[in-house]
């Protein structure tokens, strides 16, 4: 079952995690009924480091990526109407198509490697964020927006003191959902050699054993409770008149 | 010109391996990939869609549903959504093939698990976001808690619902791809065992898992045309 490419593919951790495990098995290791062993988890909590390290690039690199785009997007959209539906159709269909079919999919054209992987996690984010930058535009009450203009705002002048201040809410609030779902779906950048965490659960062609998964399940979660709650704290910096809205 | 000559040459080989028979680099020149074989693992892969999907609907439609009619437990089922987002499918299907065992039994619990927090939430907000009037109007007119949730929240908040269910489909599909690392054997296959299959083989099942994910989310949104009442329909229009 286990495939050369992958191996290949899935980088040194991967590969280097049966090799040591074989080495020094720990009493606790051997015990499959006993679903965690904390004497491994203390003697190899440093393999960790890199693969977050990487998991954290992947993740920042492709919702900063995604969230260019969208943005760019959905203020095209925002001033050329009949762009909406088909931006928001365009998009859906990058959302919809699996990241790891999307990964191979790309394999042609971007090659195995940390590239592909951000191309395809940046694809995913684009739907959530361009959805939520048009939503928060459109929310614009237009009693604001006629108030800036009686005060002589161009367009320009209303789109960015106006209509994106009073966007905020909705912007971070699709921030949050594609950055969360990202840390998530990075998992699977082992698939492509993408590195991350991963590479901690899926190596060497094999699922790890349960210890190893949950310690990275738990720096996945852990990254991403921590980007949710620094963007609610973000969005009380961004919008000073308001109360963060939990959503 | 010669720069873009791999890739699609890389796209005529998975084509051809969708269509006809292979023979595989490894395992003794066993013959894989052709047309009985994806329409197989299609098949394999839809199933464990359909039953995920289906045990994720019976679990959180009513509790989504009753939780909007009461209007409570908003707290926990935002926390429940945002729980659901960071849990990584790749993690959750290892933990179960190595706590719970391999099979479709373990893996259909596993992708119902990834289903559940997107439809309870959308339901949750979708009756909450039905208009009180239309609710005081049929409670006025005699109908009971059940027929109220049944005949007026329900249909009134159908879009926000299908929502919910279409993001579950998306999720549950795209993990049944990695099923085969907990035995189920679905279009994954051709991605993950490429030693196996060969690099035409993971092309194909790219495309293929692609194709079959497009259709549900097309067939969905069909759907919800179809569910959503006509009255509905002129004001969104």
């Amino acid at each position: 079952m286990i495939s050369p490419v992958l191996f290949a593919a899935g980088g040194e951790v991967g590969g280097d995690f049966f090799r040591e495990r074989t080495s020094d098995t720990l009493p606790c290791q051997a015990q499959t009924d006993q679903p965690f062993c904390f004497d491994w988890a203390r003697e190899n909590i440093d393999r960790f480091g890199t693969p977050t390290v990487q998991h954290l690039e992947l993740v920042v690199i492709s919702v900063m990526i995604g969230f260019a785009l969208a943005f760019a997007l959905a203020l095209l959209a925002h001033r050329n109407t009949w762009l909406r539906t088909p931006l928001l159709a365009a998009t859906g269909i990058l959302y919809t198509i699996p990241s790891i079919a999307f990964f191979f999919l790309l394999l042609p054209v971007t090659g195995i490697g940390k590239d592909t992987a951000i191309v395809a996690l940046a694809a995913y984010t684009l739907q959530i964020i361009y959805r939520n930058t048009m939503l928060g535009l459109e929310n614009v009450p237009s009693s604001a927006k006629e108030a800036a203009r009686g005060m002589g705002y161009t367009d320009r002048q209303i789109l960015w003191r106006v209509e994106l201040p009073l966007a905020v809410p909705e912007i971070v609030a699709g921030l949050r959902v594609a950055i969360v779902s990202t840390v998530a779906i990075a998992t699977l950048a082992v698939f492509i050699g993408g590195g991350g965490l991963g590479t901690q659960i899926y190596g060497g062609g094999n699922l790890t054993f349960p210890t190893s998964v949950f310690i990275a399940l738990a720096i996945v979660v852990l990254m991403a409770m921590a980007f949710h709650i620094a963007l609610l704290v973000a969005q009380r910096f961004l919008t000073p008149w308001r109360k963060a809205r939990v959503a | 010109m010669t720069a873009s000559l791999p890739p699609i040459a890389s796209f005529t080989g998975a084509i051809e391996f969708i269509f006809s028979e292979q023979t595989s680099n490894v395992t003794g020149g066993k013959k894989v990939g052709g047309f009985e074989q994806a329409v197989e693992l299609t098949l394999k892969q839809l199933e464990v869609t359909a039953l995920a999907l289906a045990l994720a609907l019976v679990v959180a439609l009513p509790l989504g549903l009753y939780l909007g009619h009461r209007g409570r437990g908003e707290v926990v089922l935002v926390g429940l959504a945002n729980a659901g987002r960071a849990l990584p499918e790749l993690a959750l299907i290892a933990l179960v093939a190595a706590l719970i065992g391999i099979g479709l039994v373990p893996v259909t619990i596993a992708l119902a698990v990834l289903g559940i927090p997107p439809i309870v939430s959308n339901a949750y907000v979708g009756v909450r976001q039905v208009d009180p009037a239309a609710v005081d109007a049929a409670r006025g007119m005699g109908m009971s808690e059940m027929a109220i949730i049944r005949k007026v929240e329900l249909p009134l908040a159908i879009s926000t619902v299908m929502g919910g269910v279409r993001s579950a489909t998306i999720a549950i599909v795209a993990t049944a791809t990695i099923a085969p690392l907990a035995g189920v054997v679905t279009l994954g296959d051709f991605i993950i065992n490429a030693s196996i299959y060969g690099e035409d083989g993971r092309l194909a099942g790219a495309i293929l898992v692609a194709l079959l994910a497009l259709f549900l989310e097309g067939a969905l949104a069909l759907l919800q045309r179809r569910l959503t009442s006509d009255g509905l329909k002129v004001k969104t229009a």
